[in-house]
């Protein structure tokens, strides 16, 4: 049994009060690092961790701390992003329901870290149980001292507030979460500068997804060198990984990082294999945003080694053959999954969501969601699918925020591995519409072979 | 003042104020290399970013970090580091990137050029004929919307719309009350104003002059006449609210349209009253100075002139020469 340091008492009926997060070890973090380490120290011990932020970007959290202006006599904020919201992505809503004092210890160690008297924990609109849950959870924090003034004696302040967002994907994006949060229209802001410097209220603000703010916990616990050690390179510490789709047992699952692939989707202890004895197909790793891979570089790197879950691993190859962990949605399609059909629907909800800022995105978005209808619809030309890649160029890179990446990349990824799927959807219209293409040789390793040869 | 700092773009140097953008940078230097600009407007605090048409390449990021930008860069919102070295023309990456731009631009605006008052003075339309295609790749239906008017002045045709976001930067600077912006997300934003009320301001007749297309347009203008076939002419008046230097656009003896003046990048000088742009529409209400200068590559120049020719209104009144005088007097040269 791999090693679990934010799911570890899950199951522990009652987990979600204080008392009994409390008699499981709770709010030790807060008592260590208020009573004996100072905020440097706190900072030092995360950047020591090598953790790297859990939203999707990867980068590392000590280390965005350390940026963090303190100008004299001017507010710091932490803000805690909870709007999470890419397709295939679930796991910070499990945390927050399940464990949410979990995330205010972390919000306290994190607050204490980077001398913010305010903190923010922006929810997703639609998820009004959770703010409801994290609303009791901090009123106990706050009646047990852990929140409020003078915390355990210390002399640290801190307020913590939840603030419900209103349902927009791109209010994801930290710099339109600060606007949002604002009270203004959630429109990203164009960076520099970044919210390091100027953020919220146009003072130093640092922008963590809730499984980082949660991972500093177990962080300090235990000491920044003996988190390091889970993990492999610089992927460190533990991931929450939402797996969803065509497999026998979906759902959230701590891993630790640099746990080869097919153990994840075919062990017991993780996914237990593809649902219906079906076979895999493709996957997409890391939450609708990152390339889709086809089975067989699913599992293997292009050289024939297996592929991990890490950072590192999943990123091996770059575009041409590999992909992203981002913010760890595993969706796992088996052969009677259309390609086109998913690429279709990921880009019906970039167009839903691009927020209409900058012109790559805004129109691209759309064409790119018509031109995907009408392939899967069984009207399109041998000429769209080069359109298509065409228009994703030109989206990608171009935009002020990465939604238009976001946008661009699954459809780019989808024609780059999945091409003979979409011409046959092309040549055969009527065919395509009744049934499916099927897992044609994308699960076989061959296509490895082929790629060593382009490399 | 601190050093200034030297800017290569397009291999041109040129040493500017720290904190300047790359796109002012560039219009220090002036000619083709400037980047176009549909949203950036000098005078709107808090614009641009956001068209993309200004996009550039930053091959060195400056002489402490010479790394290049590893994007390229929206040059309207980032600003010059010393020894930085920016392509524009002269890199074909941009070219591409920004013809790609101008074609997202196009695809959904209703290319309606012959009947739109902006026809001839369009920033689109300019950007269209340098960098777009000849043929659409766009086989779908264009997004449509009713047209609203924004007072009894002004209309909105938010077809043609390419959320630029002047107009709203211009309304909430001028107001202090927000009551213009942006309804909906993404392809299905539009601009609108706070339950369908006029902008009730005595500036808000800007937001004409900053749209770069033809989006907000002047009802007292409207269908009127081809702006090649009016002739600008610089004059003031004493206005109390405002600076009361305008450009007003002949038709014959007629006063057709006023507008503030604006200069080669398309932005006015100085914004104007709603009474100077859309009550003073008789020559005796403006002291003539000249005709303004308009670049030849323009639609406009080809039927203009400029060196001044009395207007024939002028010819037969006394009254307006000895008002003029001094005007009349001057040879204009530009």
């Amino acid at each position: 049994m791999a090693r679990k340091l934010l799911l570890e008492h899950i199951n522990v009926p009652g987990i979600n009060t204080l008392d009994v997060y409390r008699q499981k070890g709770g709010y030790r973090a807060v008592e260590k690092a208020l009573k004996t380490l100072t905020p440097d120290e706190v900072v030092e011990e995360v950047k020591k961790s090598g953790l790297r932020g859990r939203g999707g970007a990867g980068f590392p959290t000590g280390m965005k701390w350390s940026f963090l202006a303190k100008p004299e006599g001017v507010a710091r904020y932490l803000v805690c992003n909870a709007d999470e919201s890419e397709p295939g992505t679930f796991k910070d809503r499990y945390l927050m329901t399940h464990i949410p004092h979990a995330l205010i210890e972390g919000m306290i160690v994190s607050s204490y870290a980077l001398g913010a008297k305010t903190s923010y924990i922006y929810v997703r609109g639609e998820m009004m149980p959770q703010i409801r849950i994290l609303e009791r959870a901090i009123a106990e924090a706050k009646a047990a001292g852990f929140l409020g003034k003078n915390i355990l004696g210390s002399g640290y302040d801190l307020e913590l507030y939840v603030q419900p967002g209103g349902g927009a994907y791109i209010c994801g994006e930290e710099t339109a979460l600060l606007e949002s949060l604002e009270g203004k229209r959630g429109n990203p802001r164009i960076k520099p500068p970044f919210p390091a410097i100027a953020g919220l209220y146009g003072c130093p603000t640092v922008v963590n997804n809730v499984e980082s703010i949660a991972a500093v916990v177990p962080i300090i616990n235990d000491g920044g060198d003996e988190y390091m050690k889970i993990g492999i390179g610089r992927s460190t510490g533990t991931k929450l990984i939402s797996a969803s789709g065509n497999l026998v047992r979906p759902g959230v699952y701590e891993i630790e990082l640099g746990l080869p692939v097919e153990e994840f989707i075919y062990s017991d202890e993780y996914c237990g294999g593809i649902a219906n004895g079906k076979r895999l197909k493709a996957t997409v790793a890391g939450g609708s945003s990152v390339p889709v891979l086809p089975a067989n570089l699913t599992l293997k790197l292009a050289n024939g080694e297996p592929r991990l879950m890490s950072y590192e691993s999943l990123s091996e190859g770059g575009f041409a053959t590999g992909t992203m962990l981002g913010s760890g949605g595993f969706i796992a399609f088996d052969e009677d999954q259309c390609i086109v059909r998913n690429t279709w629907n990921f880009s019906r909800f970039y167009h839903h969501e691009s927020c209409g800022q900058c012109s790559p995105c805004r129109e691209g978005t759309g064409w790119m969601e018509k031109v995907l209808h009408r392939l899967e619809h069984g009207h399109g030309k041998m000429s769209d699918i080069d359109l298509l890649v065409d228009v994703s160029k030109k989206i990608e890179g171009n935009t002020i925020c990465p939604l238009g990446d976001a946008a661009a990349w699954p459809v780019a990824s989808a024609i780059r591995h999945f091409r003979d799927e979409f011409e046959w959807h092309v040549k055969e219209p009527i065919k395509s519409l009744q049934g499916n293409y099927g897992i044609a040789n994308y699960a076989v390793p061959i296509a490895k072979a082929e790629v060593k040869q382009e490399n | 003042m601190s050093e200034k700092v030297k800017v290569t773009i397009d291999g041109i140097t040129v040493e500017v104020e720290p904190g300047t953008t790359i796109l002012n940078a560039a219009r220090q230097i002036g000619g083709d290399i400037v980047p176009p600009a549909m949203c950036y407007y000098s005078k709107l605090e808090g614009s641009g970013g956001k068209c993309r048409t200004c996009i550039v390449k930053v091959s060195k990021g400056s002489e402490k970090d010479p790394r290049p930008m590893p994007k390229l860069v929206a040059s309207c919102r980032t600003t010059v580091m010393d020894g930085m070295e920016v392509q524009n023309i002269t890199s074909p990456e941009v070219i591409e990137a920004r013809s790609g731009v101008v074609e997202m631009l196009l695809i959904n605006h209703p290319l309606d050029c012959p009947v739109c008052d902006q026809a001839g003075e369009c920033d689109l339309q300019n950007l269209g004929y340098e960098h777009g295609l000849q043929k659409t790749r766009y086989e779908f239906e264009r997004r449509t919307f009713e047209r609203i008017d924004i007072g009894d002045k002004i209309q909105l045709h938010m077809n043609r719309c390419i959320l630029c976001y002047r107009c709203v930067f211009t309304a909430d600077q001028i107001t202090n009350k927000r009551v213009h912006g942006i309804l909906n997300r993404g392809d299905h934003s539009e601009i609108s104003t706070y339950i369908q009320t006029a902008v009730d301001n005595d500036f808000s007749g800007n937001v004409i002059d900053v749209c770069p297309v033809g989006a907000l347009t002047d009802k007292t203008f409207r269908f009127k006449n081809r702006v090649w076939f009016t002739k600008p002419v610089d004059a003031h008046r004493d206005c109390p609210t405002c600076s009361g230097k305008v450009t007003l656009w002949y038709k014959g003896e007629d006063v057709l349209r006023v507008t503030a003046r604006k200069d080669i990048y398309g932005e006015v000088e100085e914004f104007i009253c709603n009474t100077c742009r859309f009550d003073k529409k008789k020559t005796a209400d403006w002291t003539i100075e000249h005709p303004t200068h308009i670049s030849d590559t323009s639609v406009i120049s080809a039927n203009h002139y400029e060196t001044l020719i009395p207007l024939p209104v002028i010819q037969e009144d006394l009254r307006l020469q000895e008002a003029n005088k001094v005007e009349l007097e001057k040879t204009a040269k530009f």
